[in-house]
């Protein structure tokens, strides 16, 4: 099985995020980065595939020159092989920019199954393992909580849905995307982390793709940032006091006209 | 000179870091509260590769640099500082001995058994009555055809009560004072090794802290580390392990420390504004974060000679002095800042007070690292 794993690089989710001085990116000063959460299921979920059924794993990103210590993380989980491709144009790329990358860098591989997380924290579009999966022509199942291959070429996926789970059956090569519960990630062990240095990071330009930087970027994208602004600030909490009886009627009160709750 | 971590060691923190906060954060107050740390997580550590840190991989360890075990230390002291010392021990007196000294046999039949976590190590020199005097030891071992039996009784063995592997010093030639002392490997199951009473603690209380007696425990000759005499030699060496990993556990507790009163001065108010738009409180935590600095530097660079085969007595010294006499500084301001729910139990300021008044009395005290770093200097002169 020659299983291609995509992943991307994205603040720690603890970080505290702050906007850029552009007002349209995130400020990553001493912001830790790691392989995006949903990814790692996806990482996880092609060893065990490769651990049953024997192949190969091969980890993609696309990003600037610090997202090859998040392919470093994987190639310490287990992962075999790791490609680069190389660009600053990352962050002002839309979905579909990093689709079309991602799909040409799969192309130049064999390949069964290429996995996915959901999505990339931070971002959230959710849109790129779909995006891949037709750029590729290729079947997909998204936000999978459940994956088992009963044949050589045919796998079921399951995924929630309201209230229940949808079965699907799906022929390779297929795409799949991660959700949180499909498995619970390994660490990377010492020795791992050892062996990952021995193993190279293929790195590729957007120009070996056959994509031009008018492509990438703001240049080539459809969607594009035009404000990044932090959350509303919570407003402050308001104390009601006296006595317990009219205490709760002005809850209520509260509650129902100015919350608007009830 | 570059000071920079490199790739594989921000990996291994990054590792550490995780498993710490998902796997052990939420049981320490238990593992503390019932003084224990139970042995069934060792072999999940051990898989990772915590239970033989830099053994290379020849002989199954995971092979890192020293510089990545003080950060695998510091990590896990911020979490649990008896975790800490509890692996600590175990890497750097335990399965190093036994790596450096012993025989393919001894490292065959001993050293897997440690680095799979099976086994847990510990190291026993201390006595009710020898603690810093090293020479005052009065546990013998007296050789009986192809056998030695041990008398005598051992105080503070850090690991020494989960049973496991120990390194006993013992005295085989009286007349010869220090060079009359040997390094023995027994392991606990042997006959005669009693592991007695457990002792009742300041701080670190799950690190599991014992007596240890030996009463006619007769072990086969082959089990003498290296060879007889040499007992002072392979303590003074493992010792500067030691010393390093007491140095990063100690650093690992004061950035705890400080990472919550950090967090703690920025949303308490007094006075109208933040305790953190206090000068005063201002003036601790940076007195506090250059310490911690201050303390990582030194350790690493007696980390750096250890890798690269250089003596580092004399600065693994420095690296632990420094580092505890910090750490004891750093989380009282700390529990200062917290004011009464510093002194409370609800938080775990308190905790590490206890954890790290312990830094400056194990692994040599800081009178003894005084005295070796002294000696040093005047030599060279």
């Amino acid at each position: 099985m020659e299983l291609i794993i995509c992943i991307k690089q994205v603040p720690d989710t603890a970080a505290k995020i702050k906007i850029g001085s552009n007002g349209k990116s995130i400020d990553l000063t001493d912001v830790d980065l790691v392989v995006s959460p949903f990814d790692e299921y996806a990482v996880e979920e092609a060893l065990r595939i490769k651990e049953a059924k024997g192949g190969k794993t091969t980890v993609i990103t696309f990003g600037p020159e610090r997202a090859s210590q998040a392919l470093r993380q994987c190639l310490a989980m287990g992962i075999d092989d790791a490609i680069h491709v190389k660009c600053d144009e990352f962050e002002t790329s839309d979905s579909l920019v990093t689709a079309s990358i991602l799909a040409a860098a799969i192309k130049t591989l064999p390949f069964d199954m290429v996995l996915f997380g959901k999505q990339g924290v931070g971002r959230d579009n959710a849109q790129v393992p779909a995006m891949v999966a037709e750029l590729l022509n290729l079947p997909q199942v998204v936000v999978v909580t459940k994956f088992e291959l009963i044949s050589e070429n045919k796998a079921l996926a399951q995924y929630e849905v309201e209230g229940g789970v949808a079965v699907n059956e799906i022929m390779l090569p297929a795409v799949i995307s991660a959700e949180k519960g499909l498995n619970e990630p390994r660490y990377p062990t010492l020795k791992g982390i050892m062996a990952s240095k021995k193993k190279p990071i293929k790195e590729m330009t957007i120009n070996d793709l056959g994509f031009t930087l008018e492509q990438v970027g703001e240049a080539g994208s459809k969607v594009v940032f035009r404000k990044l602004m932090p959350p509303p600030a919570r407003p402050e909490g308001k104390v009601i006091t006296g006595e317990p009886k009219e205490a709760v009627a002005q809850l209520i009160d509260l509650l129902r006209n100015e919350a608007k709750l009830l | 000179m570059k000071i920079e971590f490199t790739e594989d060691q921000l990996c291994i923190r990054q590792m550490v870091r995780d498993v710490m906060e998902k796997e052990v954060l939420p049981h320490v107050e238990t593992w503390e509260s019932n003084e224990l740390i139970p042995k069934e997580i060792f072999p999940t550590f051990a898989e990772l590769g915590l239970f033989g840190m830099v053994i290379p991989e020849t002989y199954g360890g995971a092979g890192i640099d020293y510089i990545s075990s003080c950060l695998v230390i510091e990590e896990i002291a911020r979490i649990s500082a008896s975790l800490a010392i509890t692996i600590s021990v175990h890497n750097s007196v335990g399965c190093y001995p036994v790596f450096k000294y012993g025989t393919d046999t001894q490292k065959q039949k001993y050293l897997l058994p440690l680095i799979k976590g099976e086994k847990i190590g510990c190291f026993a020199i201390t006595e009710p009555n020898a603690g810093s005097d090293v020479a005052a030891i009065k546990t013998k071992a007296v050789k009986d055809g192809d056998t030695y039996i041990l008398n005598g009784t051992k105080a503070w063995v850090t690991n020494g009560g989960f049973g496991g592997i120990a390194i006993i010093q013992a005295i085989t030639d009286p007349a010869a004072g220090p060079k009359g002392i040997s390094s023995f490997i027994v392991d606990s199951d042997s006959k005669g090794f009693i592991i007695s009473k457990k002792e009742d603690k300041m701080g670190i209380r799950a690190s599991a802290t014992n007596e240890i007696i030996l009463e006619d425990c007769r072990i086969p000759s082959e089990n003498l580390l290296g060879k007889e005499g040499m007992g002072m030699r392979i303590a003074l060496d493992a010792l500067d392990g030691g010393r390093i990993g007491v140095a990063a556990q100690a650093i690992g507790i004061s950035v705890a420390a400080v990472e919550k009163a950090c967090e703690y001065a920025k949303a308490r108010t007094s006075f109208g504004q933040n305790l953190a738009d206090h000068q005063a409180i201002q003036f601790m935590l940076a007195d506090a974060a250059t310490k911690i600095e201050s303390a990582r530097l030194l350790t690493l660079k007696a980390a750096y000679l250890k890798d690269n085969n250089l003596r580092c007595a004399k600065e693994a010294a420095m690296a632990k002095l420094f580092a505890s006499e910090a750490s004891i500084d750093v989380t009282y301001k700390a529990l200062q800042i917290f004011g009464a729910y510093g002194y409370s139990k609800e938080f775990p300021l308190e905790r590490y007070s206890r954890d790290a008044r312990v830094t400056t009395i194990y692994e040599g005290t800081s009178e003894i690292q005084r005295i070796v770093i002294a000696r040093e200097i005047l030599k060279a002169l």
